[in-house]
């Protein structure tokens, strides 16, 4: 198994709380990676972290065998690695096809020139951008919806359209914050449909999640944090027998002594 | 010109072709009618162009990439002084129009730049202070830096810039076509102004629907999602910067050569709140929204102007209100009716940042 990500040592400080006290973990090209643990174990601070929206205080992450710039989102994004976000963050005022075209942005390069005179290059790739945003949108199951603005979207249709933009990017690290957060059960299934049609289609997803059922259904391994703490690192039917584990869900988060 | 055409109200929605070749007949035909009533509307057309293109430079920023500024009259500033060095009789240098604007551009460019840098990390109401502060201390460097060696000529500004020339054909000229009949200079300044309209419409609308233009709108609906998905957000804002700024330098350039002189007063906050409420007034975030409400709040003023006086003489015997007060009584009520009748605006934004008839052939329609 070759390894895509491995994070080393990442420690990250919020004025007294330590969101995230050495984690160490490693995923490898093609699996499904779940990030579980109780409300406020540091998990949505790991994806900051690695996203490069926050700068970790000790530690470094390699990315296909090199360190990822930190606090550079652009720069961790063009190396391959998207993201999407606990509350969903989409533009609200484009539709939902410009949000995916959006997502293509770090891979096009037609200059403000070649904008104005409108060169073979930019109006290629403009016509480029907008099929590829209008599989994509395919691909996730919205295209019907491809000219409405994305905040009149279903909380479900945002969802997927918020995965669509991020697989836009081209990533071969798709992090997913909690994507079935507020989903019902149908829903959840579609969902997991397409984390799988992505993992087959090459892209390894890094998923956070608490409905416990997706996790253990769809994750190759999980890692478990706990006050910023990796607890446990193993095959889910393993992680779910972990005394630790067992510990820090029943002590009820926050209230759990350490 | 999409966005124009549809603007126009009943027509616009029913026959977007027939509103298009009317909003065309309106942009040549309106100096000829302004014409019947003096020359001093023609003027004041002349302005509204003026005032159009700041106002889509503006918008720019503001509406597209979400940055509020409120120094946007200094870029005008850095485009008219610049005019007045290099075109007029002050450093006796007259370089032709074709190099001073184009060098105007530039020093604009370099202006907003200046100015982007070290407000990257503003937003909202921060970021309208320091640009607002911007704004006054160019304005003010225009009004001292006449002492100790006279680059500016202070409060008095700078007169007898070279009119614009185009091949050799001079602007300020009326031409005579028999010996009552001319076309009078303010038509030739006036048809110039509209093709360089015309020609911002173009670029903008093109940017708009450009990976650019995305981009800014992108930052600007939500900066960490843009970031998120690999926009460089500090080099988009610079970029929104300095394009926004070069309209305001071509503008000025226009503006001062127009007007044959140029002083600090021109470029007051005043006048950066001005276009700022044309472009809040019209419809932020896109292009028929800053052209209508430039159009309307700069007519609009010189209307009451020329009405204010013979009124005020008639009801009162004299002027109670000086006109330019009222100019800035028009702008507040603007502001205050929209907010309260219209808060998106005349024509709220409905921008386009795709084109749909790429996905033609997937039956995909809007
Ligand atoms: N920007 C911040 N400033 C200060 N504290 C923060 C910040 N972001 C997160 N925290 C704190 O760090 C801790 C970890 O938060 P984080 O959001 O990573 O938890 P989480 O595991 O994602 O929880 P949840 O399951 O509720 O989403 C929490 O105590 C949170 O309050
Ligand atoms: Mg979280």
């Amino acid at each position: 198994m070759i390894t895509l990500l491995e994070a080393r040592n990442i420690g990250k400080r919020f004025g007294g709380l330590q969101a995230l006290s050495d984690v160490s973990l490693t995923i490898r090209k093609g699996e499904v990676y779940g990030l579980i643990g109780p409300n406020g174990a540091g998990k949505t601070t790991f994806f900051n972290v690695l996203t490069g929206a926050y700068t970790p205080d000790g530690g470094e992450f390699v990315f296909n065998g090199a360190v990822l710039p930190s606090g550079k989102p652009h720069l961790v994004v063009a190396q391959g690695i998207a993201r999407t976000f606990q509350n969903i963050r989409l533009f609200r005022e484009l539709s939902a096809l410009e949000n995916v075209m959006a997502g293509h942005h770090i891979r096009t390069n037609a200059s403000v020139w070649g904008i104005l005179t409108q060169n073979r290059h930019t109006v290629e790739e403009e016509r480029l951008t907008t099929e590829r945003a209008y599989e994509l949108l395919k691909y996730v199951g919205i295209e019907r919806f491809a000219t409405a603005t994305a905040k009149n979207l279903s909380y479900g249709d945002q969802r997927r359209l918020e995965i669509a933009r991020a697989l836009a990017t081209e990533p071969q690290l798709l992090a997913l914050d909690e994507p079935a957060a507020g989903m019902n059960a149908t829903e959840t299934v579609q969902l997991k449909n397409l984390i799988e049609q992505i993992r087959g289609d090459g892209i390894t997803v890094l998923l956070i999640e608490h409905d416990v059922k997706l996790v253990m259904g769809l994750c190759d391994r999980v890692a478990v944090l706990d006050f910023g703490r990796k607890i446990a690192e193993d095959v889910p039917a393993e992680v779910q027998k972990n005394e630790a584990v067992i510990g820090a869900y029943l002590g009820g988060g926050h209230k759990h002594a350490h | 010109m999409n966005e124009l055409a549809l603007a126009v109200p009943w027509l616009g929605k029913r026959n977007p072709q027939a509103a298009r070749w009317l909003v065309i007949a309106i942009a040549i035909g309106a100096p000829l009618v302004a014409m019947m009533f003096g020359r001093t509307w023609v003027r004041v057309l002349d302005f509204a162009l003026l005032y159009i293109l700041l106002a889509l430079g503006l918008n720019l920023v503001v509406g597209f990439a979400g940055l509020l500024d409120l120094g946007y009259i200094a870029f005008y500033a850095v485009g008219a002084y610049t005019a007045a060095f290099l075109a007029s009789p002050h450093f006796d240098v007259h370089l032709p129009i074709w190099i001073v604007l184009p060098l105007a551009a530039c020093f604009a460019a370099t202006a907003g730049i200046m100015l982007g840098f070290p407000v990257l990390r503003l937003r909202g109401d921060y970021l309208a202070i320091v640009t607002l502060g911007f704004g006054e201390i160019v304005r003010i460097f225009m009004n001292n830096l006449n002492y100790p060696i006279n680059i500016t000529n202070g409060p008095q500004g700078i007169n007898a810039l070279d009119p614009i020339a185009l091949f050799g054909w001079d602007l300020s000229r009326n031409i005579q076509i028999t010996e009552e009949l001319a076309v009078n200079s303010l038509f030739l300044y006036y048809y110039f102004f509209l093709a360089c309209v015309v020609g911002s419409i173009i670029f903008i609308s093109r940017l708009q629907i450009s990976r650019v233009g995305r981009a800014w709108a992108a930052m600007r609906d939500d900066e960490l999602a843009a970031k998120a998905i690999g926009i460089n957000t500090r080099n988009m804002k610079l970029l929104a910067f300095s394009l926004g700024a070069t309209f305001g330098g071509v503008s000025g350039v226009l503006f001062g050569t127009f007007q044959g002189f140029v002083s600090p007063e021109s470029f007051s906050l005043m006048e950066s709140i001005a276009v700022l409420t044309m472009v809040v007034f019209g419809g932020m975030g896109n292009v028929a929204g800053a052209i209508v409400g430039a159009i309307i709040l700069s007519a609009l003023p010189e209307i009451l102007r020329h009405l204010a006086v013979p009124v005020q003489q008639a009801l009162f015997g004299h002027v109670l209100l000086d006109p330019e007060v009222l100019r800035m009584l028009l702008l507040s009520l603007a502001m205050i009716l929209m907010m309260l009748l219209r808060p998106s605006g005349l024509i709220p934004a409905n921008a386009k940042y795709s084109h749909i008839r790429y996905l033609k052939a997937k039956g995909v329609t809007e």
